[in-house]
C-alpha cells in the first residue's frame, strides 16, 4: 500500500519561547527545528503499516528549501519519496495550507495513482489548527478521521480507534482515506546512522502548486507574562519529612 | 535558603568542574568566608560539564598537560569517582603509527604504562572493530571515565560541610564592580557581594563575565559534535556501564566510548564551529542545555560513515541523542589560569576540559595561596602569556579554526602557525625577506629561523652540516643552520632580536622595587647590567633576564618574547603603587640587533663614534678595556642613536645593539656594510635560540628553567646571596643549604643510529632519560629526568640534550639512555652544572 504522510517544520524551543524584535515570528537563532509530535507518530504507523503489508511511505512538507531537513529526517526512518511543495511567505493559515497540499497531492496522484493512506497529524506543533487535515481530506473528497489512536487495514478498509472520554470510538473507513495522527499511538523510532546515510541520498521531488488564499491572518505573536514561581526549601534529609507531609496535607494531596 | 551574603572574602563564579573543584581545594587550603554562584540549577547547571564525554587519556606530549591530566584522574580516583576501563588510539595511516611511538615516548616520561597493539590485539580487546583498516594501535590500560558532575558536587559540599561556602544556584551575575584596579563587588540578581577576590570559572561564558570587570579571557565557545547510539545487542549484553576500552580513531579525529548499552561517538573533524558567549541561549530558552545545540547534521554525516567502517554495528542503531556541544577553545589550545592582567584579585581559571579539571582546581587554588602553585609550573596556561593582539576575537577565531581539527592531530614540536601571520615585523624585515629567511611565528613576531642565502655556506662548512634522514626530525628545521652557527663562530654574524621586550622603570624607587623582584643584586654601576632569575614565592624560576642600568634610577629590563607577557604582569604587579616608580614598555619602540662572532669587534669598531668632551665626533673604543663585558654605552653607529650591550647568549665577543624602531633598517644597513670584509652573515633563531646557546649550555625560560627548579638545580646559584629583601629568598636560602635533588646536565648522544640504520634527531620534546636498564630517573621531589632541550653542537660535533639528572646519575662521562620515537639510545653525561662544553672559560666572550 502507498502512504502519503504530511509534515511540518516547526522550531524545537526550549522552556522559553524567544519572539523576534517585530512579534511576527519564534527567535529560532540557536534553536533546531522538527516536526510535531503527533507528525512523528504518523511517519513511524506509515512506516509500520508498510512494513507489515508491503508498499512505500512518501513524505510530503509545504515550505521553504530549509524544510528539506525533515522531509530527510522522515526517510531516515523509512520513507522512501519525498515530496516538497515549495513555498515563501509567512501568511499561510489552514485554509491556504489544506489548499496547497490537496492541490499537490492531486497533481502526484494524477502521475502515480491514488495513495491508500494520507496521514496527518493530529495538529501542528506551533499553530495548533487542528484543520489541515480534515480541509484537505474534504478537498481531495475522502473520508477523514482525527485523533486516531489506532489504525489497522485490511480488505480495503482501514479500521481507526481513538479514544473519547466515553471510552473508544472504531471507525471504518473505506480506502483511500486520510487520517490525522495521535501522539502515544506508537513509540516513534530515533533514525539509525545508516538510515540517516540513506536519507540523504533520498531525491527530494518538487511540486508546483495553486492554492487559495486563506482568511486568517496572523497580527503579532505575544509570550504571556511570566509566572514567577519560587523555590521554597522545606529541608534536607528525613529531617524535611514533617514539613513535606504537612504541605502534601495543606494541598489537599492528604487528609 | 540562606540571606544572600553582603560580604565574601571569595567569590567563584560558576559550578562546573573547574569552579566545583576549586571551592573544595579553596576549602582545605584554608579559605573561609566563600561564596559560590551560578546562573543555572544543581547539580547540572547547563555548561559545558553538563555533556561532556568525561573520559581520560592521560598522555600528552605536553608537560603542564600531562601533571595537571594526571593529578585530575588521582583526584577522580581518591573520591572514587574513575571508572577504568582502558583506551586505545587506533592508526589508520603509516603517519599515525609513527606517532604512536612518540606517545610511547611521552607515556614513559610521564610514567603511564602504554602499549603498540597489532590490528588482532585491538580486535581482542574490542571484538567488535573493524581491524582490517586498521594498522596498530597505543593501548592505554589507566584510560578511564569519570563522574564530573559527581565529583564536582563532592568538592562544593566538601566546602560547604567545612563551613566554608555558601552555595547559590539560579544566581546570575549581572555586574563586576572595580575599584582602582582592584575587584570590589559581584552584582547579582539576588543582591551585592563585596568581595576580595573574585574567581570566573565560567567556561564558556567567562570572555562575557569577565568583560564586566573590563578583563579579558581570551577564548571562544566552539562546537564538538557527539551522538550517542544504541542500544546495541553486545554493549546491552555486557551488563556494564564500561566492558571495552574506549576508542580514538585518530585519523578521522573521532572516538568510540561505550556508555552502558549505546555507543557515544564523538568528532573534531567537522569545521570550526564557532558562537560568541554573548550569543549563548539562556536555560530557560535552551531544549537541552544551553550548552547543548541542535546538531548540525551535515556535518556529522562523513564522520558517521567513517565509524561504521570501524564499527559495522553502529550503523543499525539509533541516534537516541546527538549534539553540537559547546566547549572553549583559546588560541594555543592551553587553559587560561591566573589573576587577569587588567584587574586585581579577579583570577580566571577557564578553557578548562574534564580531563584536567581538578588538577586545574588545584592549582588555582595554590597560586591564589601561596602566590605561585606547587603542583607544576602553570607558564604555557598562564593568562597574562597573551599579547594584546591575541585577545582579540579576531585572533582567537583565526588561530582556534586552524587547531580545532589538530585536536587529535600529529603536531610537530616545532610547528608554525600558519593563520595570523606578519603581525608584528622588524624594521630589518624587508632584508631578511629578500635574504631569503625562512620566518618563525614568535608570537606575533616574524623571526628568521635561518636564511636561504646562506646555503652556500654549507659547501664551506661540508661534513659538519648534518643531514637529517627522517622526514620527522627534519621538519621546520634546516642544516642552513649549522652552516650559519660555523660562519659566526668563524667570523661574525647579525642576529635579528626585535622580538625582545624592553621595559624601563625610572623613578627614586626604582632601585629598591627591582632588588626585591630579582635574585641578584642590581645595584650595580650605571652602565653596567645584571643577569638574574626572578623567582616564585616557593623559590622557583618565575623569570630569567638582564637588566641594564642606563642612569641612577634608570633601569631597563631585557626578556625574550614567549615571557614578554609574563615578566609584564609580574613586574606591574609588584611595582609601588606610590609614584616612586614609573614603568614605560618600549618594546614596540625599540629594535635589536646581535652583533657576535671573533670579527664583531672590528666590525662594530669600524661603524660606531661618539662625540667627545671637545664636542668633536670621534672613533668610540670598543675594545675589552674601555667596552667590557656586560657593560652598556650609549654610541652613534653610522649616525644612529643607539646603545650597545656588550653580552652574548651564543658564547662570541659582540653585543645587542638597540635602536629606535625608525632607525633599525639604517642600522642593519650599516653594520652589514662594516661587515662586509668579514663576509657577516644575517643569523637566524636555529643558532641563537638552539645550537648556539646549547653548546654553551645556556638555560631557557619555560624549557630548562620551571617554578619547580630552583637555582641550585639550574646551577645558576652565586656565591653570595645579597642583603636585602626578594621575592622567594628564604627557599631560595634553604635551597642553598640542601643537596639539589637534581642537577641540569648537558648530555652528548653516543650513537643516534635507529634500529632502521638511519641517524635520529631527537626533537628535545620531553624525552625521558633512562637508566641502562631503561628505568626512568625521578628524583625525591618526583620529577623526572626528560630533555628540555635538543640540539646540533656543530662546533663540537656533537647532538647534545640538556636535562636535569638525580646526583647519582649526573656524573661527568655517566652513560644512561634516551627514548626516542619509542627507541633507546646512548648517551653520555658530558657536563654538570652551567659549565659550558663550548670555550669552557667563556674566553671567546671576554677577549
Amino acid at each position: 500500500m502507498n502512504i502519503l504522510v504530511c509534515v511540518k517544520r516547526v522550531p524545537a524551543p526550549g522552556a522559553r519561547i524567544n519572539i523576534t524584535e517585530d512579534g511576527q515570528q519564534v527567535d529560532t537563532a540557536f534553536l533546531g527545528f522538527t516536526v510535531s509530535p503527533h507528525e512523528e507518530c504518523a511517519v513511524e504507523a506509515a512506516v509500520q503499516l508498510v512494513e507489515k503489508h508491503g508498499g512505500e511511505v512518501t513524505v510530503l512538507t509545504l515550505g521553504s528549501v530549509l524544510a528539506e531537513e525533515q522531509l530527510r529526517t522522515a526517510a531516515s526512518v523509512g520513507a522512501v519519496k519525498a515530496v516538497l511543495v515549495p513555498i515563501e511567505g509567512m501568511d499561510w493559515d489552514a485554509q491556504r495550507t489544506a489548499s496547497a497540499i490537496s492541490s499537490a497531492i492531486t497533481a502526484l496522484e494524477t502521475t502515480n495513482g491514488n495513495y491508500d493512506l494520507i496521514l496527518f497529524g493530529n495538529e501542528s506543533a506551533d499553530s495548533c489548527g487542528y484543520q489541515v487535515g480534515v480541509r484537505a481530506a474534504v478537498k481531495l473528497g475522502r473520508p477523514m478521521v482525527n485523533g486516531a489512536k489506532g489504525i489497522d487495514v485490511a480488505d480495503g478498509i482501514a479500521t481507526i480507534r481513538r479514544e473519547s472520554d466515553a471510552g473508544q470510538e472504531i471507525y471504518n473507513l473505506p480506502l483511500p482515506a486520510c487520517i490525522g495522527v495521535r501522539e502515544g499511538i506508537n513509540l516513534p523510532r530515533y533514525p539509525t546512522m545508516k538510515g540517516r546515510l540513506a536519507s540523504k541520498k533520498v531525491e527530494i521531488q518538487r511540486t508546483e502548486i495553486t492554492a487559495e488564499a486563506g482568511g486568517l491572518k496572523m497580527i503579532q505573536l505575544q509570550r504571556p507574562p511570566e509566572r514567577v514561581s519560587n523555590t521554597q526549601i522545606l529541608g534536607t534529609g528525613p529531617e524535611a519529612a514533617s514539613a513535606v507531609v504537612d504541605l502534601l496535607i495543606e494541598l489537599g494531596v492528604f487528609k | 535558603m540562606s540571606q544572600f551574603p553582603t560580604r565574601a572574602k571569595c567569590v567563584v563564579i560558576g559550578a562546573g568542574i573547574v569552579g566545583n573543584c576549586l571551592v573544595g581545594h579553596l576549602s582545605k587550603l584554608g579559605w573561609t568566608d566563600m561564596v559560590q554562584i551560578d546562573k543555572g540549577p544543581l547539580p547540572n547547571p547547563g555548561g559545558s560539564t553538563g555533556h561532556a564525554s568525561n573520559f581520560i587519556f592521560p598522555t600528552d606530549h605536553n608537560k603542564e598537560m600531562a601533571m595537571l591530566t594526571l593529578a585530575s584522574q588521582q583526584q577522580y580516583i581518591e573520591l572514587g569517582m574513575n571508572n577504568t576501563c582502558g583506551g586505545i588510539e587506533v592508526a589508520r595511516t603509516p603517519e599515525r603509527l609513527e606517532e604512536f611511538n612518540r606517545r610511547m615516548t611521552s607515556a614513559k616520561s610521564w610514567g603511564i604504562d602504554s602499549k603498540l597493539l597489532t590490528p588482532a590485539e585491538i580486535k581482542e580487546l574490542v571484538p567488535f572493530i573493524n581491524e582490517k583498516i586498521l594498522l596498530g594501535g597505543f593501548y592505554t590500560p589507566s584510560v578511564s571515565v569519570v563522574d564530573s558532575l559527581q565529583t564536582g558536587t563532592l568538592m562544593r559540599e566538601s566546602a560547604v560541610a567545612a563551613g566554608n561556602l555558601q552555595v547559590f544556584a539560579n544566581t546570575e551575575v549581572l555586574d563586576l564592580e572595580v575599584e582602582n584596579g582592584t575587584i570590589k563587588a559581584v552584582v547579582t540578581n539576588k543582591g551585592r557581594v563585596l568581595a576580595e577576590f573574585v574567581v570566573v570559572a565560567c567556561g564558556v561564558w567567562s570572555p562575557r563575565i569577565a568583560a564586566m570587570a573590563g578583563a579579558n579571557i581570551p577564548l571562544t565557545p566552539a562546537v564538538h559534535q557527539m551522538a550517542d547510539v544504541g542500544p546495541i545487542d553486545i554493549l546491552q549484553q555486557s551488563n556494564k556501564e564500561l566492558a571495552y576500552p574506549i576508542i580514538r580513531d585518530m585519523d578521522t579525529f573521532c572516538y568510540e566510548r561505550q556508555s552502558s548499552g549505546s555507543m557515544e561517538v564523538g568528532s573534531y573533524a567537522h569545521r570550526a564551529i564557532f558562537m560568541h558567549p554573548d550569543d549563548i541561549p539562556s536555560n530557560e530558552a535552551s531544549a537541552l542545555s544551553p550548552t547543548e545545540l541542535p546538531l548540525t547534521q551535515d556535518d556529522f554525516d562523513p564522520q558517521m560513515e567513517q565509524a561504521i567502517d570501524l564499527m559495522e554495528m553502529l550503523g543499525d542503531a539509533e541516534i537516541k541523542y546527538a549534539i553540537n556541544g559547546l566547549l572553549s577553545l583559546t588560541p594555543d589550545a592551553m587553559p587560561v589560569l591566573g589573576e587577569t592582567v587588567e584587574v586585581r584579585n579577579l583570577w580566571s581559571a577557564a578553557a578548562v576540559w574534564i580531563k584536567e579539571g581538578p588538577g586545574i582546581a588545584q592549582l588555582v587554588a595554590e597560586w591564589m595561596t601561596y602566590g605561585y602553585p606547587h603542583l607544576c609550573d602553570p607558564h604555557s596556561s598562564d593568562i597574562s602569556r597573551f599579547y594584546a593582539h591575541e585577545k582579540t576575537d579576531h585572533h582567537i577565531y583565526a588561530r582556534c579554526d586552524e587547531h580545532f581539527n589538530k585536536t587529535y592531530g600529529i603536531v610537530h614540536p616545532r610547528e608554525q602557525w600558519a593563520t595570523q601571520r606578519n603581525m608584528r615585523r622588524s624594521p630589518f624585515f624587508p632584508r631578511e625577506e629578500a635574504a631569503g629567511a625562512t620566518f618563525f611565528d614568535a608570537r606575533g613576531w616574524e623571526r628568521p629561523q635561518w636564511f636561504a642565502s646562506n646555503a652556500k655556506l654549507m659547501d664551506k662548512f661540508k661534513g659538519q652540516c648534518e643531514e637529517r634522514p627522517s622526514e620527522w626530525d627534519a621538519r621546520w628545521w634546516s642544516p642552513i643552520t649549522n652552516a650559519e652557527h660555523l660562519q659566526m663562530r668563524e667570523s661574525v654574524g647579525m642576529v635579528d632580536l626585535t622580538a625582545f621586550n624592553e621595559f624601563d622603570f625610572t623613578g627614586p624607587g626604582t632601585m629598591a622595587f627591582l632588588q626585591y623582584m630579582c635574585v641578584n643584586n642590581v645595584d650595580v654601576a650605571v652602565g653596567r647590567s645584571v643577569y638574574t632569575p626572578l623567582l616564585t614565592q616557593g623559590g622557583g624560576f618565575r623569570g630569567d633576564l638582564t637588566i641594564m642600568r642606563l642612569g641612577a634610577n634608570h633601569f631597563r629590563v631585557i626578556t625574550g618574547a614567549f615571557d614578554g607577557g609574563r615578566d609584564k604582569y609580574w613586574f606591574t604587579k609588584y611595582m609601588p603603587q606610590d609614584g616612586s616608580v614609573t614603568f614605560t614598555d618600549m618594546s614596540s619602540a625599540l629594535c635589536t640587533i646581535g652583533v657576535w662572532g671573533p670579527n664583531a669587534q672590528m666590525t662594530m669598531a669600524k661603524a660606531t663614534q661618539n662625540i667627545n668632551a671637545e664636542g668633536k665626533l670621534v672613533p668610540f673604543d670598543v675594545s675589552q678595556a674601555n667596552f667590557p663585558y656586560g657593560s652598556v654605552r650609549e654610541v652613534l653607529i653610522d649616525g644612529v642613536p643607539a646603545t650597545m650591550f656588550r653580552i652574548s647568549y651564543v658564547g662570541e665577543n659582540g653585543w645587542e645593539i638597540y635602536t629606535k624602531m625608525e632607525h633599525g633598517l639604517r642600522l642593519w644597513d650599516s653594520i652589514a656594510e662594516a661587515g662586509k670584509e668579514f663576509e657577516i652573515i644575517p643569523v637566524g633563531m636555529g643558532v641563537y635560540a638552539v645550537t648556539g646557546r646549547i653548546e654553551k649550555g645556556y638555560r631557557l625560560m619555560g624549557a630548562e628553567l620551571e617554578s619547580e627548579y630552583n637555582p641550585m638545580e639550574a646551577g645558576l646559584n652565586r656565591a653570595k646571596v645579597k642583603s636585602a629583601d626578594f621575592i622567594g629568598k628564604a627557599d631560595y636560602m634553604k635551597a642553598r643549604d640542601e643537596k639539589p635533588a637534581a642537577l641540569m646536565c648537558t648530555l652528548e648522544m653516543i650513537d643516534n643510529t635507529s634500529k632502521s640504520g638511519i641517524k635520529r634527531f631527537p626533537t628535545g620534546g620531553n624525552e625521558p632519560i633512562l637508566t641502562k636498564d631503561g628505568e626512568r630517573i625521578v628524583d625525591t621531589k618526583g620529577r623526572v629526568s626528560r630533555v628540555t632541550t635538543a640540539g646540533a653542537a656543530p662546533s663540537l660535533g656533537k647532538y647534545l640534550l640538556l636535562a636535569y639528572l638525580t646526583p647519582e646519575h649526573a656524573i661527568e662521562g655517566n652513560e644512561l639512555q634516551v627514548m626516542y620515537m619509542n627507541e633507546m639510545f646512548p648517551v653520555r653525561v658530558a657536563r654538570v652544572g652551567s659549565q659550558p662544553l663550548f670555550d669552557p672559560t667563556d674566553a671567546r666572550m671576554k677577549s
